[in-house]
Protein backbone atom coordinates (compact mmCIF):
# COMPACT_ATOMS: atom_id res chain seq x y z
CA UNK A 1 0.00 0.00 0.00
CA UNK A 2 2.70 2.52 0.73
CA UNK A 3 4.14 1.89 -2.86
CA UNK A 4 1.12 2.91 -4.30
CA UNK A 5 1.28 5.98 -1.83
CA UNK A 6 4.65 6.85 -3.26
CA UNK A 7 3.67 6.51 -7.30
CA UNK A 8 0.81 8.32 -6.80
CA UNK A 9 2.36 11.24 -4.60
CA UNK A 10 5.41 11.18 -7.27
CA UNK A 11 3.20 11.37 -10.26
CA UNK A 12 0.71 13.92 -8.50
CA UNK A 13 2.63 16.43 -5.56
CA UNK A 14 -0.48 18.05 -5.27
CA UNK A 15 -2.42 14.28 -3.81
CA UNK A 16 -2.24 14.65 0.09
CA UNK A 17 -2.11 11.69 2.06
CA UNK A 18 -5.39 11.53 4.25
CA UNK A 19 -6.06 9.64 7.09
CA UNK A 20 -7.82 6.44 6.89
CA UNK A 21 -8.21 3.33 9.51
CA UNK A 22 -8.41 0.79 7.14
CA UNK A 23 -7.86 1.56 3.16
CA UNK A 24 -5.37 3.80 1.52
CA UNK A 25 -7.17 7.26 1.18
CA UNK A 26 -6.38 10.37 -0.27
CA UNK A 27 -7.24 14.20 -0.67
CA UNK A 28 -6.95 15.41 -4.51
CA UNK A 29 -8.11 18.85 -5.50
CA UNK A 30 -10.85 19.09 -8.32
CA UNK A 31 -8.71 20.37 -10.91
CA UNK A 32 -6.19 17.35 -10.86
CA UNK A 33 -9.27 14.55 -10.14
CA UNK A 34 -9.64 13.79 -13.78
CA UNK A 35 -6.11 13.08 -14.66
CA UNK A 36 -5.59 10.86 -10.92
CA UNK A 37 -8.36 8.79 -12.00
CA UNK A 38 -7.11 7.87 -15.20
CA UNK A 39 -3.75 6.99 -13.90
CA UNK A 40 -5.15 5.23 -11.29
CA UNK A 41 -7.59 3.15 -13.76
CA UNK A 42 -4.89 2.90 -16.44
CA UNK A 43 -1.63 2.53 -14.65
CA UNK A 44 -2.20 1.32 -10.89
CA UNK A 45 -5.31 -0.84 -12.23
CA UNK A 46 -8.35 0.86 -9.98
CA UNK A 47 -10.30 -0.40 -12.74
CA UNK A 48 -13.82 -0.82 -10.47
CA UNK A 49 -15.51 2.26 -9.44
CA UNK A 50 -17.13 1.15 -6.61
CA UNK A 51 -19.02 3.92 -4.84
CA UNK A 52 -19.29 7.63 -5.12
CA UNK A 53 -20.96 9.52 -2.28
CA UNK A 54 -20.40 12.75 -0.91
CA UNK A 55 -20.10 14.06 2.99
CA UNK A 56 -21.93 17.62 4.45
CA UNK A 57 -19.41 18.94 7.01
CA UNK A 58 -21.91 21.58 8.02
CA UNK A 59 -20.55 24.91 8.88
CA UNK A 60 -16.92 23.66 8.12
CA UNK A 61 -15.68 25.60 5.15
CA UNK A 62 -15.45 23.76 2.44
CA UNK A 63 -18.56 22.42 3.16
CA UNK A 64 -19.45 19.30 0.31
CA UNK A 65 -16.63 16.52 0.28
CA UNK A 66 -17.35 13.88 -2.73
CA UNK A 67 -16.18 10.38 -1.74
CA UNK A 68 -14.84 7.88 -4.56
CA UNK A 69 -13.98 4.22 -3.90
CA UNK A 70 -12.34 2.34 -6.28
CA UNK A 71 -11.10 -1.35 -6.17
CA UNK A 72 -8.53 -3.06 -7.97
CA UNK A 73 -9.21 -6.86 -9.30
CA UNK A 74 -5.45 -7.46 -9.32
CA UNK A 75 -4.31 -6.16 -6.20
CA UNK A 76 -7.50 -6.93 -4.51
CA UNK A 77 -7.20 -3.74 -2.42
CA UNK A 78 -9.22 -0.79 -1.83
CA UNK A 79 -8.51 3.18 -2.60
CA UNK A 80 -10.43 6.23 -1.40
CA UNK A 81 -10.69 9.70 -2.89
CA UNK A 82 -11.96 12.60 -1.61
CA UNK A 83 -12.12 15.76 -3.17
CA UNK A 84 -13.77 19.17 -1.74
CA UNK A 85 -16.51 21.56 -3.63
CA UNK A 86 -15.04 24.59 -3.73
CA UNK A 87 -18.81 26.48 -4.06
CA UNK A 88 -20.70 25.35 -0.49
CA UNK A 89 -23.82 27.45 -1.77
CA UNK A 90 -24.28 26.17 -5.11
CA UNK A 91 -21.51 23.20 -5.36
CA UNK A 92 -20.39 21.18 -8.09
CA UNK A 93 -17.67 18.79 -9.04
CA UNK A 94 -15.80 17.27 -12.53
CA UNK A 95 -17.73 14.01 -13.59
CA UNK A 96 -15.65 10.98 -13.85
CA UNK A 97 -18.39 9.20 -16.31
CA UNK A 98 -15.61 9.31 -18.86
CA UNK A 99 -13.12 7.24 -17.10
CA UNK A 100 -15.48 4.85 -15.64
CA UNK A 101 -18.96 4.88 -16.80
CA UNK A 102 -20.59 3.40 -13.54
CA UNK A 103 -20.11 6.94 -12.23
CA UNK A 104 -22.95 7.68 -13.55
CA UNK A 105 -25.82 6.50 -11.26
CA UNK A 106 -23.96 6.97 -8.14
CA UNK A 107 -23.22 10.70 -9.60
CA UNK A 108 -27.19 11.28 -10.00
CA UNK A 109 -27.85 9.71 -6.47
CA UNK A 110 -25.25 12.10 -5.01
CA UNK A 111 -26.80 14.71 -6.94
CA UNK A 112 -30.10 13.77 -5.44
CA UNK A 113 -28.97 13.75 -2.15
CA UNK A 114 -26.56 16.66 -1.39
CA UNK A 115 -27.55 18.77 -4.60
CA UNK A 116 -23.64 18.74 -6.07
CA UNK A 117 -23.80 19.19 -9.69
CA UNK A 118 -21.33 16.92 -11.65
CA UNK A 119 -20.18 19.12 -14.49
CA UNK A 120 -20.09 17.39 -17.75
CA UNK A 121 -22.35 14.32 -16.68
CA UNK A 122 -24.25 12.73 -19.40
CA UNK A 123 -28.06 13.27 -17.86
CA UNK A 124 -27.73 15.12 -14.43
CA UNK A 125 -31.54 14.76 -12.96
CA UNK A 126 -32.21 13.36 -9.71
CA UNK A 127 -32.53 9.53 -9.52
CA UNK A 128 -34.77 8.21 -6.41
CA UNK A 129 -36.88 11.23 -5.51
CA UNK A 130 -39.37 12.57 -8.39
CA UNK A 131 -37.42 15.54 -10.55
CA UNK A 132 -39.67 18.69 -8.76
CA UNK A 133 -38.60 18.13 -5.33
CA UNK A 134 -37.30 20.67 -3.59
CA UNK A 135 -34.89 19.25 -1.08
CA UNK A 136 -31.67 17.76 -0.96
CA UNK A 137 -32.56 14.93 2.05
CA UNK A 138 -29.09 13.75 2.96
CA UNK A 139 -28.16 17.74 3.55
CA UNK A 140 -27.42 18.30 7.35
CA UNK A 141 -29.94 20.96 7.16
CA UNK A 142 -32.60 18.56 6.44
CA UNK A 143 -34.72 16.91 9.37
CA UNK A 144 -34.59 13.17 9.49
CA UNK A 145 -38.70 13.36 9.30
CA UNK A 146 -38.72 15.41 5.46
CA UNK A 147 -40.47 18.58 5.36
CA UNK A 148 -44.40 19.13 4.19
CA UNK A 149 -44.77 19.06 0.42
CA UNK A 150 -46.66 18.43 -2.72
CA UNK A 151 -46.33 15.03 -4.31
CA UNK A 152 -45.09 14.11 -7.40
CA UNK A 153 -47.02 16.61 -10.10
CA UNK A 154 -47.03 14.82 -13.46
CA UNK A 155 -50.54 12.83 -12.26
CA UNK A 156 -52.32 16.09 -10.56
CA UNK A 157 -55.51 14.47 -10.97
CA UNK A 158 -54.75 11.59 -8.69
CA UNK A 159 -53.92 14.52 -6.03
CA UNK A 160 -56.74 16.50 -6.24
CA UNK A 161 -58.40 12.93 -6.06
CA UNK A 162 -57.00 12.10 -2.56
CA UNK A 163 -55.78 15.19 -0.98
CA UNK A 164 -52.50 13.36 0.00
CA UNK A 165 -49.64 15.40 0.09
CA UNK A 166 -45.85 14.42 1.60
CA UNK A 167 -46.14 15.44 5.78
CA UNK A 168 -43.29 15.15 7.79
CA UNK A 169 -43.34 11.72 9.11
CA UNK A 170 -43.65 11.07 12.74
CA UNK A 171 -40.67 9.87 14.40
CA UNK A 172 -43.30 7.39 16.55
CA UNK A 173 -41.72 4.04 16.02
CA UNK A 174 -39.37 5.23 13.82
CA UNK A 175 -35.31 4.75 13.70
CA UNK A 176 -32.98 5.63 16.80
CA UNK A 177 -30.68 8.39 16.26
CA UNK A 178 -28.63 8.12 19.30
CA UNK A 179 -25.57 10.18 19.92
CA UNK A 180 -22.65 9.01 22.16
CA UNK A 181 -23.46 9.76 25.83
CA UNK A 182 -26.98 10.23 25.24
CA UNK A 183 -29.07 8.45 27.61
CA UNK A 184 -31.22 6.34 25.86
CA UNK A 185 -34.37 7.71 26.97
CA UNK A 186 -33.59 10.33 24.51
CA UNK A 187 -32.50 8.62 22.19
CA UNK A 188 -35.86 6.61 21.72
CA UNK A 189 -37.51 7.40 18.45
CA UNK A 190 -40.85 8.76 20.56
CA UNK A 191 -38.83 11.11 21.82
CA UNK A 192 -38.31 12.86 18.77
CA UNK A 193 -41.59 12.33 17.89
CA UNK A 194 -43.83 15.66 17.28
CA UNK A 195 -46.98 14.50 15.61
CA UNK A 196 -48.60 11.36 16.39
CA UNK A 197 -48.73 10.48 20.50
CA UNK A 198 -51.37 9.25 22.59
CA UNK A 199 -51.84 13.46 23.39
CA UNK A 200 -51.28 14.32 20.37
CA UNK A 201 -53.12 11.70 17.98
CA UNK A 202 -52.53 11.14 14.64
CA UNK A 203 -53.86 13.54 11.94
CA UNK A 204 -56.64 12.15 9.47
CA UNK A 205 -55.91 13.97 6.36
CA UNK B 1 -100.34 -29.94 -11.26
CA UNK B 2 -104.23 -28.61 -9.93
CA UNK B 3 -107.23 -30.60 -10.12
CA UNK B 4 -108.47 -28.19 -13.37
CA UNK B 5 -105.56 -28.81 -15.26
CA UNK B 6 -103.88 -25.04 -14.56
CA UNK B 7 -100.34 -24.68 -13.40
CA UNK B 8 -99.62 -22.64 -10.96
CA UNK B 9 -96.70 -21.26 -9.63
CA UNK B 10 -92.88 -23.70 -9.24
CA UNK B 11 -93.29 -27.26 -10.50
CA UNK B 12 -90.35 -28.96 -9.18
CA UNK B 13 -90.69 -32.31 -11.03
CA UNK B 14 -90.17 -29.88 -14.25
CA UNK B 15 -88.02 -28.01 -13.19
CA UNK B 16 -85.62 -29.25 -10.46
CA UNK B 17 -84.72 -27.89 -6.86
CA UNK B 18 -84.48 -24.47 -5.76
CA UNK B 19 -83.13 -23.07 -3.19
CA UNK B 20 -84.87 -19.45 -1.93
CA UNK B 21 -82.33 -16.81 -1.19
CA UNK B 22 -81.80 -13.06 -0.60
CA UNK B 23 -80.19 -11.39 -3.52
CA UNK B 24 -77.09 -10.05 -1.22
CA UNK B 25 -76.66 -13.12 -0.17
CA UNK B 26 -76.39 -14.64 -3.40
CA UNK B 27 -74.69 -12.11 -4.97
CA UNK B 28 -72.10 -11.80 -2.18
CA UNK B 29 -71.69 -15.23 -2.23
CA UNK B 30 -70.54 -15.56 -5.61
CA UNK B 31 -68.05 -12.62 -5.35
CA UNK B 32 -66.36 -13.63 -2.00
CA UNK B 33 -65.21 -16.67 -3.30
CA UNK B 34 -63.67 -15.90 -6.44
CA UNK B 35 -61.78 -12.51 -5.60
CA UNK B 36 -59.02 -11.88 -8.22
CA UNK B 37 -55.94 -10.45 -6.04
CA UNK B 38 -53.94 -8.03 -7.71
CA UNK B 39 -50.15 -8.14 -6.35
CA UNK B 40 -49.29 -4.60 -5.74
CA UNK B 41 -45.56 -5.76 -4.59
CA UNK B 42 -43.79 -3.36 -3.50
CA UNK B 43 -40.98 -4.66 -1.19
CA UNK B 44 -40.34 -7.93 1.05
CA UNK B 45 -44.11 -8.46 1.48
CA UNK B 46 -44.38 -9.86 -1.92
CA UNK B 47 -42.00 -12.19 -1.21
CA UNK B 48 -44.72 -13.42 1.35
CA UNK B 49 -47.72 -13.17 -1.04
CA UNK B 50 -45.68 -15.32 -3.11
CA UNK B 51 -45.57 -17.88 -0.48
CA UNK B 52 -48.94 -17.79 0.20
CA UNK B 53 -49.59 -18.19 -3.70
CA UNK B 54 -47.24 -21.76 -2.86
CA UNK B 55 -48.23 -24.76 -2.57
CA UNK B 56 -47.39 -25.22 1.43
CA UNK B 57 -49.98 -22.36 1.76
CA UNK B 58 -51.93 -22.31 -1.22
CA UNK B 59 -54.58 -19.03 -1.30
CA UNK B 60 -56.76 -21.26 -3.64
CA UNK B 61 -58.16 -23.22 -1.28
CA UNK B 62 -60.40 -20.05 -0.37
CA UNK B 63 -60.83 -19.55 -4.31
CA UNK B 64 -58.48 -16.49 -4.68
CA UNK B 65 -55.56 -18.02 -6.32
CA UNK B 66 -56.24 -16.10 -9.60
CA UNK B 67 -53.25 -13.63 -9.20
CA UNK B 68 -53.88 -10.54 -12.46
CA UNK B 69 -51.19 -8.07 -13.03
CA UNK B 70 -53.25 -6.98 -14.74
CA UNK B 71 -55.86 -3.82 -12.82
CA UNK B 72 -58.52 -4.20 -15.46
CA UNK B 73 -59.08 -8.01 -14.70
CA UNK B 74 -58.47 -7.97 -10.79
CA UNK B 75 -60.60 -7.04 -7.95
CA UNK B 76 -58.75 -6.61 -4.53
CA UNK B 77 -55.76 -4.82 -4.05
CA UNK B 78 -52.95 -6.62 -2.21
CA UNK B 79 -50.33 -3.20 -1.15
CA UNK B 80 -47.38 -5.34 -0.49
CA UNK B 81 -44.52 -3.11 0.87
CA UNK B 82 -43.58 -0.09 1.13
CA UNK B 83 -45.14 2.90 -0.67
CA UNK B 84 -42.65 5.75 -1.69
CA UNK B 85 -44.28 9.20 -2.30
CA UNK B 86 -43.06 8.69 -6.07
CA UNK B 87 -45.30 5.48 -6.20
CA UNK B 88 -47.72 6.78 -4.77
CA UNK B 89 -49.52 8.35 -7.62
CA UNK B 90 -48.94 5.43 -9.44
CA UNK B 91 -50.44 3.28 -6.41
CA UNK B 92 -53.77 5.05 -6.87
CA UNK B 93 -53.42 5.25 -10.76
CA UNK B 94 -53.61 1.26 -10.83
CA UNK B 95 -56.17 1.40 -7.94
CA UNK B 96 -58.61 4.01 -10.33
CA UNK B 97 -58.00 1.69 -13.47
CA UNK B 98 -59.83 -1.45 -11.27
CA UNK B 99 -62.96 -2.37 -11.92
CA UNK B 100 -65.40 -2.12 -9.09
CA UNK B 101 -66.80 -3.72 -6.94
CA UNK B 102 -63.19 -3.55 -5.87
CA UNK B 103 -61.21 -3.77 -2.56
CA UNK B 104 -57.79 -3.16 -0.68
CA UNK B 105 -55.36 -5.22 1.46
CA UNK B 106 -52.82 -3.07 3.14
CA UNK B 107 -49.96 -6.18 3.65
CA UNK B 108 -47.44 -5.53 6.50
CA UNK B 109 -46.48 -2.59 8.59
CA UNK B 110 -45.06 -0.20 5.71
CA UNK B 111 -48.36 -0.13 3.49
CA UNK B 112 -50.47 0.02 6.95
CA UNK B 113 -48.26 2.85 8.68
CA UNK B 114 -45.13 3.72 6.75
CA UNK B 115 -43.56 1.09 9.05
CA UNK B 116 -40.09 1.74 10.13
CA UNK B 117 -39.72 4.56 7.78
CA UNK B 118 -39.67 7.08 9.26
CA UNK B 119 -38.55 9.09 6.62
CA UNK B 120 -39.36 11.78 3.94
CA UNK B 121 -39.54 9.23 1.14
CA UNK B 122 -42.19 6.89 2.52
CA UNK B 123 -45.70 7.59 2.53
CA UNK B 124 -47.13 6.80 6.08
CA UNK B 125 -49.47 4.59 5.10
CA UNK B 126 -51.18 3.81 1.65
CA UNK B 127 -54.39 4.55 3.38
CA UNK B 128 -54.17 8.03 2.73
CA UNK B 129 -54.30 7.62 -0.94
CA UNK B 130 -56.66 4.18 -1.46
CA UNK B 131 -59.61 3.35 1.10
CA UNK B 132 -58.34 0.14 3.03
CA UNK B 133 -60.62 -3.10 4.08
CA UNK B 134 -58.00 -5.06 5.54
CA UNK B 135 -54.93 -3.91 7.58
CA UNK B 136 -52.46 -7.05 8.09
CA UNK B 137 -49.63 -6.57 10.57
CA UNK B 138 -46.55 -7.83 10.35
CA UNK B 139 -42.77 -6.91 8.95
CA UNK B 140 -43.20 -9.12 7.06
CA UNK B 141 -46.54 -10.89 7.63
CA UNK B 142 -46.82 -14.58 7.51
CA UNK B 143 -48.54 -16.28 4.85
CA UNK B 144 -51.02 -17.66 7.47
CA UNK B 145 -51.40 -13.93 8.52
CA UNK B 146 -52.55 -12.58 5.27
CA UNK B 147 -54.81 -15.74 4.63
CA UNK B 148 -56.35 -14.67 7.62
CA UNK B 149 -56.41 -11.35 6.19
CA UNK B 150 -58.25 -12.37 3.24
CA UNK B 151 -60.73 -14.38 4.86
CA UNK B 152 -61.68 -11.24 6.67
CA UNK B 153 -61.98 -10.16 3.58
CA UNK B 154 -64.46 -12.65 2.60
CA UNK B 155 -66.45 -12.08 6.04
CA UNK B 156 -66.73 -8.40 5.36
CA UNK B 157 -67.78 -9.38 1.13
CA UNK B 158 -70.35 -11.25 2.97
CA UNK B 159 -72.06 -8.48 4.67
CA UNK B 160 -72.14 -5.64 2.29
CA UNK B 161 -75.38 -4.88 0.76
CA UNK B 162 -74.58 -5.37 -3.04
CA UNK B 163 -78.11 -5.83 -4.10
CA UNK B 164 -78.93 -2.38 -3.37
CA UNK B 165 -76.12 -1.03 -5.14
CA UNK B 166 -77.24 -2.80 -8.23
CA UNK B 167 -80.33 -1.31 -8.14
CA UNK B 168 -78.93 2.15 -7.90
CA UNK B 169 -76.96 1.62 -10.86
CA UNK B 170 -79.47 0.34 -12.52
CA UNK B 171 -81.77 3.49 -11.99
CA UNK B 172 -78.89 5.94 -13.09
CA UNK B 173 -78.62 4.62 -16.41
CA UNK B 174 -82.10 4.39 -16.85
Amino acid sequence: MEEIKKQLQERFPAVESRDSVDWPAFNVPEERLLEVCRYLRDDLDYAMLVDVTAVDWSDVIPRFSVIYHLFSVSRSAYLRLAVNCADAGAPSMVSVCSIWPAANWHEREVYDMFGIQFKNHPDMRRILMWDDYPYFPLRKEFPLAGIETELPPEDTEVREATDAHVIAAPMMGGPFHATPGEPMSRAEPRAADQSWTEKNPKPLD
Amino acid sequence: MSPNGVEYGYNSKIEGEVVVSKLDAVINWVRKHSIWPMPMGLACCAIELMGTAGSRFDISRFGMEVMRFSPRQADCMIVAGTVTYKMAPIVRRIYDQMAGPKWVIAMGACASTGGMYRSYATMQGVDRIVPVDVYVSGCPPRPEALIDALMKLQNKIGNERSARGLLKRDQAHA
